[in-house]
């Protein structure tokens, strides 16, 4: 203890404190921050021959070249997948995985995030009739399953239950989102085109759940896309929401705002004011 | 009004109470100016103030409740007008009167510090001795320490006065019972998606599907076209009733000792709620087959018999039994063979008869 | 400082008021009372004004609450929504869900009461919570206030009760979530758990009976016994009259401010305008509660961050972190992963906020009374162990969130559950000790501005080239007020353990027990020591020749920032 008193105030005293300091908050991230793990999925053409040249530059050395995927042992034995195999996938989930940008992945991480897309749409078709090509899979949804606005409002109604039902538990009530186990997560809903949201319903990418289109139809998948497209985009009636990631967010504005501005009114009250020399 | 301070210190302090410090005066105390000035300012506030709460009232018939502001360009968005400009018609004002009034008491009212001695709590010994004086006269006169039995007796009777303040609260509700050991499920019973109530072929259900399914009672309608089961009765029913039919590749799951057949071709059936208090769960991740509570992080391990392995729930999810009619439809072979639900108070013995039941 | 006034029976004032003050003391008989109180004295800080943040928080509670009940139904029965809120428009849902939604949706100024109720409601709570912290830290709970700090703990539990009581109402998905939660806490307790949910409930759950009865809690009971609560916290409040911080002509035996009326009546009724204006312009701009996001309460049902409001945030996050516990003795199942931290956690804390006055009164034995508030400095141990509080409630709140903070900023659930597990026993120690360790430094600063005096951030160059910093003397009423507040350490000595005859005293080891405690107790306070008198004036005659100000000082003066800048307040 002495001989710490004594050298603290040692001209490299300061740094070492810091050095301490960010040594310990960096590793309390990486203690708490998600450890990458292997991950999965697809890519692929509309002329096939197109889809299979893109697919052998941009997916194969992860998918293999023939899609088959790409088997990895782990340190512990046990079986993984550097990329899953593509056949039977469908042209759903190559467009939802190259469409919103997942595909292909920057690096490996507990799951894909959705990011600006690297293929056009036309080589992102080409993409996915190749793969549709190896296998029959989940096909694009027809147009008709996408217009969303056409809905009534008991269709509306109805597409509120089967998304409060089959969807909220992870997405949020109003699709903000949720976390899942070891740094995964359900990503947010905003934004997210009619098409790709029926595709993940249809392919269950990564995490997600199959919803297949013979227990939530076509008919009903459009009445939740259509609740998911008109609650993400109604007002905010009551003023600035924090994202409707519930009382959290209540509490926070609620001690930073409120509270704060009253402790300031409060010192305001308390302070003596200006005074004079003068009398 | 003012007292003379003892200018002494207690023993031990270095320094002396130098006394209150000289009045300084404030700008408005010496310029008559400054004063007049500070008066119009808060009388400003006061007269804003009352424009502002007129101006909630013309708000609230003008406004149409359905107007909205700072809508977005896409046509998105945005805040209730009505809410918006009544909040802030009424809490500018209230901030004006606030302001103006202490205004006035910081600058203007009278500014000298006032001392006023404290005494201690306590009331003097001649009270203290006075009040024990006749507390013991109300003892003595009374009687109540040399009659015990009416004292007693009197105690006794207002004790039992607490007997029906609690007895009457008994029909609060029924007595739990065996209420909580079974569900609605029954042997056969079809197991339909909730919401729409279509009953389910397991070639419906892919590898990686999840379904949120209901007993097939909640949809059934009687001769007259009445649903058999309505209101409340559902909602009792379902809290306990609700499921989630899972689908796996068969060679993942590791089914345990007995519930070999309980599942057709990798799909199983689970309860919905979660163990530990209730929540529904329905996070399922199909490539771990874990299913995450969003309450409190409990996770269960659908491919092992909905083994807890992770957060804080203590009893695995309870399986139902699966089995497919004659039509082909997923139905559940019985009720659920452990109890659902959070734990309570008398599960274990519950669980116990449950299981006597069952064999 | 005396002033004098035209004799009041010769003002305007006088004979306007004398009739009607005549005719009511002719019957009231309150003169006596009102001379001793019109004129009583608040010392003014803006740390006392916190309480007084809740107890307008609790007004405008009151009166948006009583609008509220004008429309709000809190009746289960099932009907179809056919409001303006388009989404839900044909939806099956409680009579108390869609006069949530009418309120919000077709009451005009119904959605702005709603927000500014539960806007207040969150400031009444942490605006308890701070009050009760500024007690805690200033030592402004000990005698004579006990008994009002319990008072103030009992209108906390009330106030969380009220809280929770009113989240409920509104019967959408979220806080039929929170009452699904609370049913699953209610049946862990051992033995009688289910019988109670089944009496709650009014049969199983969710059933058609809780919603009108946490009404009438909430609305009535509640309420009711706040205002006897908070009307014995303020009696008290005026009897005991306001603590106060030391300082030149502020002791232990007098009370320094200003007079009720008018100054301080005016304050705080101006304060009550502020509280409520704040709360009406965040009810304008934030939106709390969105209950139409949620939908109707269906039990099969449930949304991604469903959270208890922040208050309860702590029992959530201690049942989120609990790992399974649960046994069984005869047939009963003591769930304790629920029930010791749903309702054990909660328990605990209040618990040792009440008991802490009494235990600390028992270690120090000090039966003085106490009206001058202590700098947290001043006491290292009790901040420390406050903090140390502050820490385990922080952590356990941050496991309450847990799911949004992985979602927001990216983190692995599991990592933070496992990082608080361990965390709420490390990190309250941690918190201690460096609370404690800052404490005597800052203690030890205190004592080297007295002795040595405060840096002016003048340099002096002397003839022979050197450089230095110009020190001077604190003014005397700063000296004062940082010496006046100190006690000096106690001797702590051994107990006596044997007696006469070298025989074990009776109760010697309640004595060594007391004697460990004490130790603990005053470890900060006797390891920095204030200055005495020859101190002072050694330290007076060092500065003497160098006491030049280099700027004119006024009585607020404070010291003098790193950058030179003098600084008051």
């Amino acid at each position: 203890m002495r001989t710490l008193s004594t050298r603290r105030r040692h001209p490299l005293a300061g740094l070492l404190v810091l050095a301490v300091g960010l040594l310990i908050t960096g590793g309390l991230y990486a203690a708490v921050a998600p450890k990458a793990a292997t991950a999965e999925e697809t890519a692929s053409t509309s002329d096939i021959e197109a889809g299979r040249q893109l697919f052998l530059v941009g997916c194969a050395s992860c998918h293999g070249v023939n899609a088959q995927g790409v088997v990895t042992e782990a340190a512990d034995g046990s079986a993984g997948n550097y990329g899953p195999p593509l056949i039977g996938v469908g042209a759903a989930a190559v467009d939802f995985q190259v469409g919103t940008g997942r595909m292909p992945m920057a690096q490996t991480a507990p799951q894909a995030p959705r990011k600006a897309d690297e293929y056009t749409e036309e080589e992102t078709a080409q993409l996915a009739a190749y793969i549709a090509s190896l296998a029959p899979g989940p096909q694009i949804p027809e147009e008709r399953y996408l217009d969303w606005e056409s809905v009534d409002e008991e269709g509306l109604a109805e597409g509120g239950e089967f998304f409060r039902t089959n969807c909220t538990a992870c997405h949020n009530s109003v699709g903000a989102g949720g976390a899942l186990p070891n740094g995964r997560y359900a990503p947010s809903l905003d934004g997210v085109e009619a098409k790709h949201i029926y595709e993940a319903m249809q392919t269950g990418p990564q995490q997600m759940p199959v919803f297949s289109d013979d227990v939530i139809t076509p008919e009903e998948k459009l009445k939740v896309i259509a609740y998911i497209k008109t609650i993400s985009e109604q007002p905010n009636y009551g003023g600035v929401s924090g994202g409707s990631l519930g009382p959290v967010v209540d509490g926070v504005w609620a001690w930073l705002v409120a509270l704060g501005s009253l402790v300031g009114f409060a010192i305001w009250i308390g302070w003596h004011g200006t005074r004079t020399k003068k009398r | 009004m003012t007292q003379e301070l003892e200018k002494t210190a207690p023993v031990g302090d270095p320094i002396a109470d130098p006394g209150l410090p000289e009045h300084q005066y404030r700008p408005q105390d010496v310029d008559a100016a400054q004063e007049k000035r500070t008066e119009r300012q808060i009388a400003a506030m006061f007269g804003v103030a009352t424009l502002l709460l007129l101006g909630f009232c013309v708000a609230y018939f003008t406004i149409d409740q359905d107007a909205l502001i700072f809508v977005d360009g896409a046509g998105n968005g945005g805040w209730s007008a009505m809410n918006f400009t009544l909040g802030l018609t009424l809490g500018a004002a209230l901030l004006l009167i606030g302001t103006g009034i202490i205004q006035w008491a910081k600058k203007l009212m009278g500014d000298h510090e006032i001392i006023e001695m404290r005494h201690p709590a306590r009331s003097s010994d001649d009270d203290r001795t006075a009040v024990m004086a006749d507390i013991n006269a109300g003892i003595e006169e009374s009687g109540i320490g040399r009659r015990p039995l009416i004292r007693n007796s009197l105690l006794g009777a207002l004790g039992a006065m607490g007997l029906p303040a609690i007895v009457m609260l008994r029909d609060l509700g029924p007595l739990p019972g065996d209420k909580l050991m079974h569900t609605v499920w029954q042997p056969g019973m079809r197991v339909v998606n909730d919401v729409s109530g279509q009953p389910i072929r397991p070639s419906d259900i892919e590898v990686g599907q999840l379904v949120n399914g209901q007993p097939a009672i909640f949809y059934e309608t009687d001769d007259e076209g009445h649903p058999v089961m309505h209101g409340h009765d559902v909602l009792n029913a379902k809290a306990k009733a609700a499921v989630i039919l899972v689908r796996m590749r068969p060679e993942d799951i590791t089914p345990a000792e007995g519930r070999e057949n309980w599942g057709i071709d990798g799909i199983l059936c689970y309860s919905k709620i979660c163990t530990h208090v209730g929540c529904p769960i329905s996070l399922w991740e199909q490539q771990t087959h874990h299913l995450l509570c969003p309450c409190h992080q409990s996770t269960f391990d659908l491919a092992d018999n909905g083994k807890v392995i992770f957060g804080p729930a203590f009893r695995p999810l309870p399986q139902l039994p699966l089995a497919v009619d004659e039509e082909g439809y997923l139905v559940a072979v019985s009720d659920f063979p452990e109890i659902v639900g959070p734990s309570y108070s008398f599960l274990d013995r519950d669980q116990k008869k449950l299981d006597e039941e069952m064999a | 400082m005396s002033q004098t006034y035209t004799p009041v029976e010769q003002t305007s004032t006088g004979k306007k008021l004398a009739g009607p003050v005549g005719w009511l003391d002719d019957r009231l008989g309150l003169a006596g009372a009102g001379k001793k109180n019109l004129r009583k004295v608040f010392p003014e800080h803006w740390s006392f004004m916190l309480g007084e943040v809740a107890l307008w928080s609790f007004v405008v509670l009151l009166i948006t609450g009583v609008f509220l009940t004008l429309w709000f139904d809190p009746s289960m029965a099932e009907t179809t929504y056919t409001g303006s809120y388009r989404p839900l428009n044909g939806v099956e849902m409680s009579v108390a869900y869609a006069s949530s939604l009418d309120i919000s949706f077709d009451i005009r100024g119904g959605l702005l009461l709603r927000q500014m109720h539960h806007w207040a409601a969150h400031l009444f709570i942490a605006a308890m919570m701070v009050h009760m912290l500024r007690v805690f830290f200033t030592g402004a709970y000990r005698k004579p206030r006990e008994l009002n700090w319990l008072i103030g703990l009992g209108l906390l539990m009330l106030g969380i009760l009220a809280g929770f009581s009113g989240y409920s109402l509104p019967d959408d998905l979220l806080s039929g979530t929170g009452l699904r939660i609370a049913d699953g806490m209610i049946k862990s307790i051992p033995l009688i758990g289910t019988h109670v949910s089944f009496f709650l409930f009014g049969g199983e759950f969710p059933g058609d009976q809780i919603i009108g009865r946490l009404y009438m809690v909430h609305i009535l009971l509640i309420p009711a016994l706040l205002l006897g609560l908070i009307a014995a916290h303020m009696l008290l409040l005026v009897y005991h009259k306001h603590t106060q911080w030391p300082g030149p002509g502020r002791t232990n035996e007098n009370v320094v401010g200003y007079p009720a009326l008018p100054v301080y009546i005016a304050k705080a009724g101006g304060f009550f305008f502020i509280v409520f204006g704040v709360i009406a312009v965040m009810a304008a701009t934030f939106t709390v509660n969105g209950v139409w996001i949620y939908g109707p309460y269906n039990p099969a049902e449930v949304t991604a961050g469903s959270q208890p409001d922040w208050y309860m945030g702590f029992a959530e996050g201690a049942l989120r972190i609990f790992p399974p516990l649960e046994w069984s003795w005869f047939g009963s199942t003591w769930a304790m992963s629920v029930f010791i931290p749903g309702l054990g956690f909660l328990g605990l804390l209040f618990v040792a906020l009440g008991a802490w006055p009494f235990i600390e009164r028992a270690i120090t034995r000090d039966q003085r009374e106490h009206h001058l508030l202590e700098r947290p400095r001043n006491a290292p141990t009790r901040t420390g162990l406050g903090v140390a509080g502050m820490t385990w409630f922080g952590l356990l709140w941050i496991g309450g969130g847990n799911d949004v903070i992985a979602l927001k900023f990216g983190l692995d659930l599991n990592a933070i559950t496992w990082f608080l597990r361990v965390g709420i026993f490390v990190g309250p120690v941690v918190a201690f000790l460096i609370t404690r360790r800052i404490c005597i430094s800052l203690q030890r600063k205190d004592n080297e501005v007295l002795t040595h005096g405060y840096e002016t951030g003048v340099i002096d160059r002397s003839p022979d080239g050197g450089y230095s910093e110009r020190h001077a003397a604190m003014p005397l009423a700063k000296q004062y007020a940082l010496t006046a507040a100190k006690e000096r350490p106690k001797q702590i000595e051994a107990p006596e353990l044997v007696d006469e005859n070298g025989v074990d005293a009776p109760r010697s080891r309640r004595e060594r027990l007391r004697h460990r405690l004490r130790r603990f107790y005053y470890y900060g306070a006797a390891v920095v020591d204030k200055p005495t008198a020859e101190d002072m004036a050694h330290a007076e005659e060092h500065l003497r020749g160098s006491n030049e100000h280099p700027v004119e000082l006024g009585e607020d003066f404070q010291g003098v920032s790193e950058t030179g800048v003098p600084r008051v307040h």
